[in-house]
């Protein structure tokens, strides 16, 4: 439905989307991620038609971008980064111009009520945009993007700066969206990744980097797991006694202390349960231990795995 | 087109814009019409409409400033480019609502004519219809060509202040090269600045005569910003 063929594009000297291709297809919500800079914007502003690239074609639904763009932006609901809001609007107002602005050519009235249902901002239509609070803005910000139905959304960092409250309502909003359209949604949080979307696009200065099935990306990412333990004991004995156990890689003290309880972050080899391994381990010193907690892959750590990964299928 | 039209003229009434700028621009007007006729117990209004041209060099620029300074600093614009609306129907539906503000605005000044009407006998010099209408077609399209500049400066700025002030300066220039383009030797240079001059075509309209020649460069002239506005917007693509 959505197909990216070697696209480039250059600011100057800087490269900022070096050689993308990918497709999508029809009713897939994919992931696009990626650390700040590394290229999303840019690519989707080519892809709404808001940039042009330097080189290579954008295409939806058969249609290039760059060749019949009012073809395509009809197809197309963007909501980028910031918002675009007239403040000086009411919500109903600013839907109201958006509808015009799209030329959408059914019922008014009726459309712009479900997409506020859909959105659940019907309570506050009448209210100046200026004075809603961020996540409203945010959900306007939705609305106005699915305003005449289009095939395909977009949403750059839609989640950024809000409440966690917020964060969920949002997650939740799109995946139902996902159910009728087929959306790409930017972010640099892994884990929103994996609760919302069915593939994922990791993009690292302005290179794909990963194109998965997002179950596929988490046996990439598993390959081993983070824990962080507190146990009461001798800091030392406790740090190489640790090390001498089975299936942990790696441990390291990360230097926060309470009392005489110290706590370490330990990495371990996912194919091994290791924790009651720890847990007969510090029994048989009595060194108490005082918590256990799985710590969740970092999008950085991900970056250094795939990037391993790949250079390990190259030699 | 039509959608962008109806929300700037809405904001110009929602932002107080648009008021602000028809008090003043209008306070001015009756002032210089104060001066021009009632004090100089002249039925004359020549003074008064060559005045209004001032008036609008530095009033239009506050109508102009917001158009894509704002859409710029507030990042509306990308809603507006990514959308099925073309670079120049965006451009279009922005200069005709400043359009539609000044022409409400040149209506309203007229106003001040009609007392005046009433002292104007037969054989007296005050203001015939032709002579009106001339004046006002020369305001329009002078007007015009204010607005085409301004919505240019205000695409390459996204401070409005600076837009103000840069449309306003260059105005003035364009305003200044009447006067000191006989002097200028090269003639290259005096055919460009010939053709920026924009106050030179303007006194025949205000005789009551219709120029289609100047009627044709005005439209040209505000059409050649319109033109460059658009292509600022295609070039930032490719930037």
């Amino acid at each position: 439905m959505v197909e990216i063929k070697n696209l480039v594009k250059n600011y100057g000297n800087k490269n900022a989307v070096d050689d993308i291709s990918f497709t999508i297809q029809e009713g897939e919500i994919v992931g696009f991620l990626g650390p700040n800079g590394a290229g999303k914007s840019t690519t989707m502003n080519i892809i709404t038609g808001y940039l042009s690239a330097t080189s290579g074609t954008v295409t939806v639904l058969g249609k290039d971008i760059f060749k019949e763009p009012m073809a395509v932006k009809k197809q197309i609901g963007f909501l980028p980064e910031q918002p675009p809001l007239y403040v000086d609007m009411t919500v109903l107002e600013y839907l109201s111009f958006v509808f015009d602005l799209k030329g959408c050519d059914f019922n008014k009235r009726e459309h712009l009520n479900e997409v506020m249902e859909k959105v659940k901002i019907l309570d506050v239509k009448d209210r100046l945009i200026r004075n809603l609070s961020k996540g409203y803005r945010q959900r306007v910000g939705i609305a106005q993007a699915i305003i005449g139905n289009p095939k395909f959304i977009i949403f750059d960092e839609p989640t950024v700066g809000l409440d966690p409250v917020q964060i969920i309502e949002i997650r939740n909003l799109i995946r139902s969206l996902g159910k009728k359209h087929t959306v790409i949604l930017s972010t640099h949080i892994l884990s929103e990744v994996q609760a919302i979307c069915d593939r994922v696009i990791i993009i690292n200065e302005g290179k794909l980097i990963a194109n998965e099935k997002t179950a596929d990306l988490n046996r990439v990412v598993g390959q081993s797991a983070k824990m962080k333990i507190k146990v009461a004991g001798p800091n030392r004995e406790v740090l190489n006694m640790l090390r001498t156990l089975q299936g942990i890689l790696r441990v390291e003290s990360d230097g926060i202390r309470e009392g005489d309880t110290y706590s370490y972050l330990l990495e371990t080899n996912p194919a091994i349960d290791v924790r009651k391994i720890i847990f007969n381990a510090l029994a048989s010193h009595s060194w108490p231990m005082m918590g256990m907690e799985s710590v969740e892959a970092e999008l950085e750590d991900v970056f250094v795995r795939l990037i391993q990964s790949t250079q390990g299928k190259e030699r | 087109m039509l959608a962008i039209y109806k929300r700037e003229m809405r904001s110009y009434f929602t932002t107080s814009i648009g008021y602000i700028f028809l008090a003043s621009a209008l306070v001015i007007s009756a002032v210089i019409f104060s001066v021009s006729t009632v004090f100089s117990q002249s039925a004359d209004v020549s003074v008064y409409f060559s005045g209004l041209i001032f008036v609008l060099m530095i009033f239009l620029p506050i109508l102009t400033m917001k158009s894509f300074s704002e859409e710029k600093r507030t990042k509306t614009e990308q809603l507006l480019l990514t959308s099925p609306v073309s670079t120049t129907q965006m451009v279009l539906g922005k200069v005709f609502s400043s359009f539609t503000m000044l022409a409400i605005f040149v209506v309203l000044s007229l106003l001040f004519l009609i007392p005046l009407g009433a002292f104007v006998g037969e054989d007296t010099s005050g203001p015939n219809a032709a002579l009106v209408m001339g004046n006002v077609i020369a305001l329009l399209l002078i007007g015009m060509c204010f607005i085409a500049v301004g919505v240019f400066v205000s695409s390459l700025t996204e401070n409005q202040f600076a837009a103000i002030v840069i449309t306003i300066v260059a105005l003035l220039f364009m305003f200044a090269i009447n006067l000191f383009n006989s002097m200028i030797e090269v003639y290259a240079i005096r055919v460009i600045f010939d053709w920026l001059s924009i106050y030179a075509r303007y006194q025949v309209f205000t005789y009551g005569i219709f120029d289609i020649g100047a009627l044709i460069y005005y439209l040209s002239f505000a059409g050649v910003f319109v033109f460059l506005t658009v292509r600022v917007f295609e070039s930032r693509k490719y930037r």
